[in-house]
This record gives C-alpha cells, structure tokens and sequence, in this order.
C-alpha cells in the first residue's frame, strides 16, 4: 500500500492512480462479499442439517407416523420401528448424569473461587479443563475395560443389596449386575459433562462484584453462606444455562454411551439393566441398516435428538446472553 | 445464640468438605482414566504400530494405516474448515459488527458448536454419501469440516474484538482500504488467538469418532484414496475395542493413548500460545 503511494505522485498519471484505486476498491468489495458469504454459510450449514434429516426421515414418519413418538417395539426383521426405547433411554442417561455432576461441578467451583489459594487455582482450573478435552471415546473404552467390571463388583451388589428389600426402590435396582448398563452409561456423562458444568458455572461466579462478597463477609457470613445466599442468587441464569449446556451434551453424547450402555430395544425400570440411547442406537446400527425404512427410521432417531438438543442449547444459550448483559 | 453459631458453623465446615472432596472427585478421574491410559497403552507401544498395517483378528500388527488416515482427514478438514470460520469470524467482528445478521449467526454457530456429532454423520450420510453411492475420505473430511467451522468461527470473531480500535483507525488514516487493514493489520494483531483456535478445532476433530461411522467408514488396508472408504484411529478404536481379540484390544488402547496424547498436547500448546500473548 504504502509503496503504491510513495511511487505513485507526481510521476504517475492520474488515469493510472484512478486505476489503482479501483482495483483496490474492487479487492475490498470482493473480500467483504466473501466474509458475508461464509457469515452467510454458517446459517445454510444448520438450516441444511434441519431439512436434509426432515428429508431422510420422511419416509419412517409417512409409515408410522405419530405412533413412531409411542411406540416402544423396535424390530429390523418385520420392519416395526418406535423411538420410545431409545428416547427413554437418552432421557434416564442424561438425568443421572446431571444428578451427580451439577451438585460437584457447583462446589468444585465454590472451591475454586472462594476456598483454594490462588496459585493453584490455575493449575486445577487447567486440570478440570483437560477433563473436558479428552476425546468421548477415551471414555468409551476406559468405561468398558475399567469402570464397568469394578461396577460390577462393588457398587452395583452393594445397591442390590441394599435396596433389595425395599418395596419401590428394589424394581429400580432389580436384576443381576451386569456391568454395563443404563446406571454405567449414566455415570460416565457425569464425568464427561463435570467440566463444562465446572467451567461455565466458575466463571459466572467470578462475575459476582467483590463489593457484595465483601460485604457479606463484613457482617459475619461463613463461606457456605456467602456461596449460597450472594453468589448463587446473583449468578442463577447463568449457572441454569451452564447446567443446561451440559445437559445438551450429555443428551447428544455418542461414543461414551454407546460402549456401556449394553444397547437393548427396551424400557426397563432398572437402572442396572442394559438399555440404548438415541446416539447409540444410530452408531450401532446405522451402516449396518438394510432397507430404507430401516434407515430412515434411524435418521429420524437422529432428527428427534436434534430437535432436543436444538431448544435445550438454544434455552442455554439465551441464558447465558442474559448474564453476558447483565455484566457487560 | 450460640447454638445458632454452632449450627452454622457446622454447615460450614460440611460444605467445605463437601467441596474439597468434589474437587478431588473432579481431579480422581483424570488422574484415573491418564493412569489406565499410560499403563495399558504403553505396554502394546512398539516400533510395529507405526510401520504395520491393521492386523486380521487374531494375529499381531500395527495402526499404520488408521494413523496416516487420521492424519489426512484432519488436514483436509482443516483446509476446508478454517477459511470459512476465519472468514465468517471476520464479518461478524469486522464489517457486521453491529449487523442484526452477526447476532443470528452468533447465535446459531454456538449452536452449532455444541450439536451432538453423530447427527453432522448423518447429515454429510445423506448430502454425499447418499447420492455417490458409497463411503468416502472426503465425506469424512468435510464432517470433520463441519466440526471444525463452528471452533475457528468462535475464536476468530473474539480475538478480532479484541484488537484496539485505534489501530484500525490509524490504519485508515493512512488511506489504507478495509480489506488491508483486515489483512496486514487486525489479523497480524489476532494472530496468536486465531492459531490457537485453529489448534483447539484440530484437538476437538482428533478424537471425534460419530462423524466418521458412516462417513469415511473404515479400512483394513492401506488407502490413500479419499473416494474410497479410510482408516482412521477413533473407528479403528472403536471396532478394536468392542471386539473379542486380545490382539485387537491391546491396539485400540495403543490408538486411545497416541489420540489422547496427541490431544492434550495441542490444547496444552494451545493454551500456552494465548497465555505469553496476555503476559507479553
């Protein structure tokens, strides 16, 4: 650029000049257009996932319509299909998983931002975060060869056993312990899901002004007090949008789920008992699928979850541009 | 009056340890599924995993072809993927900062972001698998691509906001057009960021598995054909893994522990890269 002016003046014309700067008007242009358009593409990239899954799917839904949502038998052989079983499945998983992993991620929070001294707050924080990095397979295959055997063994007989006699809870935990399994399945999104709620629900409560801590303590407040009547009231949209980030992944989570969960077409009240989620059951069978009802009722599994996790993160994420506002 | 002071500093004393025992909770896992990892992965690690091909069952091999696989597919996401994000980023931060069409985008490329893997196999399935009648490389490719989108669009449109300014004006002032100064100012300012979202895309891919079932498939040979089905380690994990061959095992966790390492290296890298840009 530079160059262009100092070689231009007086020696270049100003038919030439004239040219110059058109050119460079016409980059400008062309590159604005360009960024617009791919601005642009991120919006035909979902619209696209919508109407091609819609489109694969229409064929399942012509054959069963309504009935797809209720039905719960799911049979390759005489081409019966319903997504009860899967969806059941994806709702159970997803709901132990954030019954363990919000209650920890909120205090591991607490600890990071009112109790652990501040040169290891860094350090823990990265930790947590390298948690969220490993890839779900990791968790997978440990899952399968690890965690399920020692369930096998130690947590699982000690429910049965203890619940055993108990009228209600005993059909919860009824059924040998396999090792794999809904409860399995449901544990592993804890811990996959633990850091994004941790991360999310650490910086919210970063956000809370000094002052109000402060003064809370100023009057005599105890940690857990400050925490709980200051810093979870002021951060509440946030920590619930964080929460539900991590319920969006828990819901699509495919890999992790899908080496544990035992993949069973089946509602069972026993949270020991195998069973499948929407992502399991597409990973499993899909490129083992025959015929185009077979796969389109799988593609319309997929379409199902996305409609899920579409309003679950869409609800998140308009929460979470509340508290951005708000401290803004 | 003092038994309301014993009380609450009971409850105190119970939620500090409830969340000194959440944080070792937290930290246990890691330093559990690192440990498994090392162990089970070290001891099937040799020289053979890098020169064999994938083995039938039952016999001894190595992961070769899954690896150079792997690592194709992620470049040629990664071509695909960046230019759009970089590009998307810049109009949101730069020419649409204030645009009503930023905000919407913002909103969907989140998320985006977050959308479950396996349904962007299934959209790619029926885009490109479907309608050239087999797996591909390429169909692999462009999930992944779809993945990596969203990650650069993020970090690139954060790290643009975050240059002063004052810089673009000084850039104006010089009669520079907008183009240039988004070229030779606001992204040498950004750089460091936009590199390490570019990075933090390739951890988040490397290890993606759902995309890839059904899109580059998998394959026992070698193959560098991208219109053909590829190898490549998350899969090859994947079908090792849930087989009953010893052999196979020993390799999926050889594969999980290259992949993990591969990962946490780049995010670790990654984190580095922004952190001596804060300081400097």
């Amino acid at each position: 650029m530079v160059d262009v002016a100092m070689a231009g003046g007086a020696e270049i014309g100003a038919i030439t000049r004239s040219r110059i700067l058109d050119r460079l008007r016409l980059g400008d242009s062309i590159f604005r257009w360009l960024t617009l358009a791919a601005a642009v593409a991120v919006l035909v990239l979902l619209s696209g996932v919508i109407i091609s899954l819609i489109q694969g799917s229409l064929p399942a839904l012509q054959a069963f319509g309504f009935n797809f949502l209720i039905d719960d038998r799911w049979n390759p052989v005489t081409e019966k299909f319903g997504a009860v079983a899967p969806i059941y499945g994806t709702i159970v998983t997803s709901f132990l998983g954030m019954l363990i992993a919000v209650p920890v991620g909120l205090f591991i929070s607490m600890f990071l931002t009112e109790l652990c001294p501040m040169w290891l707050r860094r350090p823990i924080g990265i930790a947590i975060e390298l948690l969220a990095g490993i890839p779900s397979i990791i968790y997978g295959i440990w899952g399968l060869f690890v965690f399920a055997p020692f369930l096998q063994q130690t947590l699982q007989p000690f429910l049965i056993d203890l619940f055993g006699p108990i009228p209600v809870l005993s059909s919860l935990f009824a059924g040998p312990p396999y090792g794999i399994g809904v409860l399995t399945a449901g544990l592993i999104l804890a811990i996959m899901v633990l850091p994004f709620i941790t991360s999310i629900s650490r910086e919210v409560f970063e956000s809370v002004p000094a002052v109000l801590k402060e003064a809370a303590y100023g009057i005599g407040c105890s940690t857990w007090e400050v925490v709980r009547y200051v810093v979870l009231p002021y951060t509440r949209v946030g920590v619930i949008g964080g929460v539900m980030l991590g319920l969006g992944r828990a819901l699509g989570e495919t890999m992790a789920v899908t080496f544990v969960i035992g993949n069973a077409h089946r509602v069972s009240a026993s949270i020991l008992a195998p069973g499948t989620t929407i992502s399991a059951t597409i990973a499993n069978e899909f490129t083992e699928a025959v015929g185009d009802l077979y796969t389109s009722a799988l593609i319309a599994l997929g379409l199902i979850l996305f409609v899920i996790t579409f309003i679950v993160l869409a609800a998140a994420r308009y929460m979470l541009l509340r508290i951005e506002r708000r401290i803004g | 009056m003092n038994k309301l002071y014993a009380s609450r500093r009971r409850r105190n004393v119970v939620a500090m340890v409830l969340s000194f025992a959440a944080t070792g909770f937290g930290l246990g896992w890691l330093v559990l599924i690192l440990g498994t990892l090392l162990w089970e992965g070290f001891s099937g690690l040799s020289l053979r995993v890098f020169t064999e091909m994938t083995p039938p069952p039952g016999s001894a091999g190595g992961l070769l072809n899954p690896i150079v696989g792997s690592l194709m597919l992620t470049a040629l996401a990664v071509l695909i993927g960046t230019p759009i994000g970089i590009l998307a980023g810049t109009y949101m931060a730069e020419y649409g900062r204030y645009a009503r069409l930023t905000q919407v985008v913002r909103f969907i490329n989140d998320i985006l972001l977050s959308a479950p893997s396996i349904v962007v196999g299934l959209f790619i399935y029926e885009i490109m698998v479907a309608p050239m009648g087999h797996f591909s490389g390429l169909a692999g490719s462009v999930a992944l691509a779809v993945i990596v989108i969203p990650v650069v669009v993020r970090t690139t449109e954060d790290m643009l906001l975050l240059v002063p300014n004052q810089l673009r004006e000084a850039a104006a002032a010089l009669g520079m057009p907008r183009a240039f100064i988004i070229g030779r100012v606001c992204y040498r300012a950004a750089r460091a960021g936009m590199v390490t979202g570019v990075l933090l895309a390739v951890a988040r891919i490397s290890g993606e598995t759902a995309p890839l079932l059904f899109t580059g498939l998998n394959n026992q040979f070698w193959s560098v054909d991208l219109n053909a089905p590829m190898a490549s380690l998350p899969v090859v994990i994947f079908q090792f893994a849930l087989s009953p061959y010893k052999d196979w095992q020993s390799l999926a966790w050889t594969g999980a522990l290259l992949i993990t390492f591969t990962v946490l290296a780049l995010s670790i890298f990654a984190r580095t890269l922004t952190a001596s840009r804060k300081q400097s």
